[in-house]
C-alpha cells in the first residue's frame, strides 16, 4: 500500500517537473502581485501607518500561490478521466481511496513547493520572517492548505466534464475566495461588511495564520486560525473523496 | 472439462430504461480464445466493463477464475489484464514508467520487476523506445505497449476490447500472433470483442454472436453454420441478426448510452 501511494505521488511530481511552463506560470503570477502591489502601494500603506506593505503582503501571496496551484492541479484528474488513464488505475487491485490519497499527496507537494519557492524569492526582495521556529510552523500551515485545496481540486476534476468548465468554476471559487479574504488588506481597518464576509471565508484564516507565524501579526489569533483551517481541510478532503468515489467510466 | 475461467450467469445491465445487456450467460475455459461478435451498440463493451469491474451488473453474477467481480473485487482484478478500446496510458510518462507503475499497482515483487518489463518490451518490440515518452508513440505502438502492460502481472485472463480498431494490417497480424501464442503456451484465456467477421473466424475457438444485448448464438464456426444451415460465418451471422455488419451503424440505444455517459460524468 505504501509502495502504491509512493509511485502515485512520484507520478504527480514527475509530470509536474516535466512541464516547465506549469512551474514558471505558477510562480510568475504571485510574484507579479508581490512586486506590482508591494512596490506600487507600499508608500500609501506606510503613510496610513500600517508599516511595511511587502512584509504584510508576502503571507497573502504565498496563500495565493498554493490556492491557485493546488485547485488547478485538479485538471490532472480531469485529464486522467478524459484521456483514459484513470481506467488503468480503477481496474487495478487497489482501493480507490489509495489512488486518491497518492495522487492528492503528489498534487499537494507541488502546491507546497511553489509556496515555499515564493517565500524564498520574497526573502531576496527584502522580506524578513519574524523567527525561525515560527517559520517552521508556517510550513505546516502551508502543507495543510495545500492538502485541503488539492482535495478540492481533485473533487472538481472528478465531477466537471471539460476544461472550460473547470476554468469557469475555478474562477468562481478562486477569485472571490482570494479577494474577499485578508490577503491584500488588513481586516482591522476594513468596513464591517467586508469583515463579516472575510470571517466566513476559510482562506482568511490561512492568511492570518501565516501572518501570525511569519510576521507575528494576527487578527483572529493562531488557535482560531488552526481550528478553522483544520475544519476546512477535513471538509475539503471529504468533498474530494465523495466526488472521486462517484467517478464512472 | 476444467472449471471455467470466465463464468457469466444471467447477467443484465440497464441504464435507466435502456437495457444494454439482457440476461446473458456464457463460460470460457482455460486456454480458450473466445470472441464476442456483434454490431456497435450490441452490448460488447458493456459486458467487458462489467467483467473488468468498471460497471456493476444490474442483476446476475460474473466470476473470473472463480472470484465474483462484485464481492471479491480485488482478487478478481488480479486475475485479468485488459486492453481497452481507447488508450489508457499516461502520455507524459515513458514506456518504462507506465510499465513500472502497473507493476507496483499489481504488487509485483521488486526483484522480478525489471526483468519482466524488459522481456515484455522486447516481445512487443518496444525495448529500443523504453525511455521515450508515450506521447511520441504511434497508435500501433501505444496499442502494443498496452498489451505488454496488460500481460505484466501474468493474468489468467486477457480481455481485448476491439483491439485492432484503427490498426494497420501488419500490426494486426503481429498482435494476433502474440495472442495465439499466449493462449497456446501459457493457457491464457482470451476474451475479445470485434465487429469484424474475418477476425472472429480466423482467431477465435468459439464465438458468441451478440445483438441488442442478447447472445443470439454461440459455438465454433462449424457449429454456427450447422445451426443456421448456412455455408459461412457471414451467412450464419446474417441469418441470426438479419443484417450485415456495418461500421457506421449507430443504434438509438448507442446514442442514448453515450448521452447518459456524458451526463453521469
Amino acid at each position: 500500500m505504501m509502495r502504491v501511494i509512493y509511485v502515485l505521488w512520484l507520478r504527480q511530481l514527475k509530470k509536474y517537473g516535466r512541464s516547465k511552463s506549469r512551474v514558471v506560470g505558477a510562480v510568475g503570477q504571485p510574484l507579479l502581485f508581490l512586486l506590482a502591489l508591494g512596490y506600487g502601494l507600499g508608500s500609501v500603506f506606510a503613510r496610513a501607518g500600517k508599516g511595511d506593505y511587502i512584509q504584510f503582503l508576502v503571507p497573502g501571496v504565498i496563500v495565493q500561490t498554493i490556492l491557485f496551484a493546488s485547485i488547478f492541479w485538479g485538471v490532472n484528474i480531469l485529464f486522467d478521466r478524459m484521456l483514459g488513464f484513470l481506467k488503468e488505475l480503477l481496474v487495478a487491485p487497489v482501493p480507490r481511496l489509495t489512488i486518491l490519497l497518492g495522487s492528492v499527496l503528489g498534487g499537494a507537494t507541488t502546491g507546497f513547493l511553489q509556496g515555499a519557492l515564493v517565500l524564498l524569492v520574497s526573502l531576496a526582495i527584502g522580506f524578513r520572517p519574524y523567527s525561525l521556529p515560527l517559520t517552521l510552523v508556517a510550513f505546516a500551515i502551508m502543507a495543510m492548505l495545500a492538502i485541503g485545496m488539492t482535495s478540492l481540486g481533485a473533487g472538481l476534476g472528478s465531477i466537471i466534464d471539460n476544461m472550460p468548465g473547470f476554468q469557469a468554476v475555478n474562477n468562481f471559487i478562486i477569485f472571490p475566495l482570494y479577494f474577499l479574504s485578508s490577503s491584500l488588506y488588513p481586516l482591522d481597518s476594513a468596513p464591517p461588511a467586508l469583515k463579516i464576509i472575510a470571517m466566513f471565508n476559510p482562506l482568511s484564516y490561512a492568511v492570518d495564520a501565516l501572518r501570525g507565524t511569519l510576521i507575528n501579526q494576527s487578527h483572529y489569533g493562531l488557535a482560531t486560525d488552526f481550528a478553522a483551517l483544520g475544519i476546512t481541510m477535513v471538509a475539503l478532503i471529504a468533498f474530494g473523496t465523495v466526488c472521486f468515489r462517484r467517478i464512472q467510466t | 472439462m476444467n472449471s471455467p475461467t470466465i463464468a457469466v450467469d444471467h447477467v443484465t445491465k440497464s441504464f435507466g430504461d435502456v437495457t444494454a445487456v439482457d440476461d446473458i450467460s456464457f463460460e470460457v475455459y482455460p486456454g480458450e480464445i473466445f470472441a464476442f461478435l456483434g454490431p456497435n451498440g450490441a452490448g460488447k463493451s458493456t459486458t467487458i466493463k462489467m467483467l473488468t469491474t468498471l460497471l456493476r451488473p444490474t442483476s446476475g453474477t460474473l466470476r473470473l477464475a472463480g472470484k465474483d467481480v462484485v464481492r471479491e473485487q480485488a482478487a478478481a482484478r488480479k486475475a485479468f489484464g485488459v486492453v481497452f478500446q481507447d488508450p489508457s496510458l499516461d502520455d507524459e510518462l515513458t514506456a518504462y514508467e507506465n510499465m513500472e507503475l502497473h507493476a507496483v499497482l499489481y504488487g509485483l515483487p521488486r526483484a522480478m520487476l525489471n526483468e519482466r518489463i524488459d522481456m515484455l518490451l522486447k516481445l512487443v518490440e518496444l525495448d529500443a523506445r523504453r525511455g521515450s515518452y508515450v506521447k511520441t508513440f504511434s497508435g500501433g505502438m501505444k496499442r502494443r505497449l498496452e498489451i505488454a502492460r496488460g500481460l505484466l502481472h501474468e493474468p489468467q485472463i486477457l480481455f481485448l476490447d476491439e483491439p485492432t480498431l484503427g490498426l494497420d494490417t501488419q500490426t494486426r497480424n503481429v498482435l494476433w500472433a502474440y495472442v495465439r501464442e499466449l493462449s497456446r503456451d501459457r493457457k491464457m484465456t482470451i476474451f475479445f470483442t470485434t465487429h469484424y467477421l474475418e477476425e472472429a473466424e480466423d482467431i477465435a475457438d468459439r464465438i458468441g454472436i451478440v445483438d441488442r444485448g442478447k447472445i443470439v448464438a454461440m459455438g465454433t464456426v462449424d457449429e454456427l453454420r450447422q445451426q443456421t444451415g448456412t455455408d459461412s460465418l457471414e451467412g450464419a451471422y446474417l441469418a441470426l441478426t438479419g443484417k450485415a455488419i456495418r461500421d457506421e451503424e449507430v443504434s438509438a440505444g448507442d446514442n442514448m448510452r453515450a448521452h447518459m455517459r456524458a451526463r453521469r460524468r
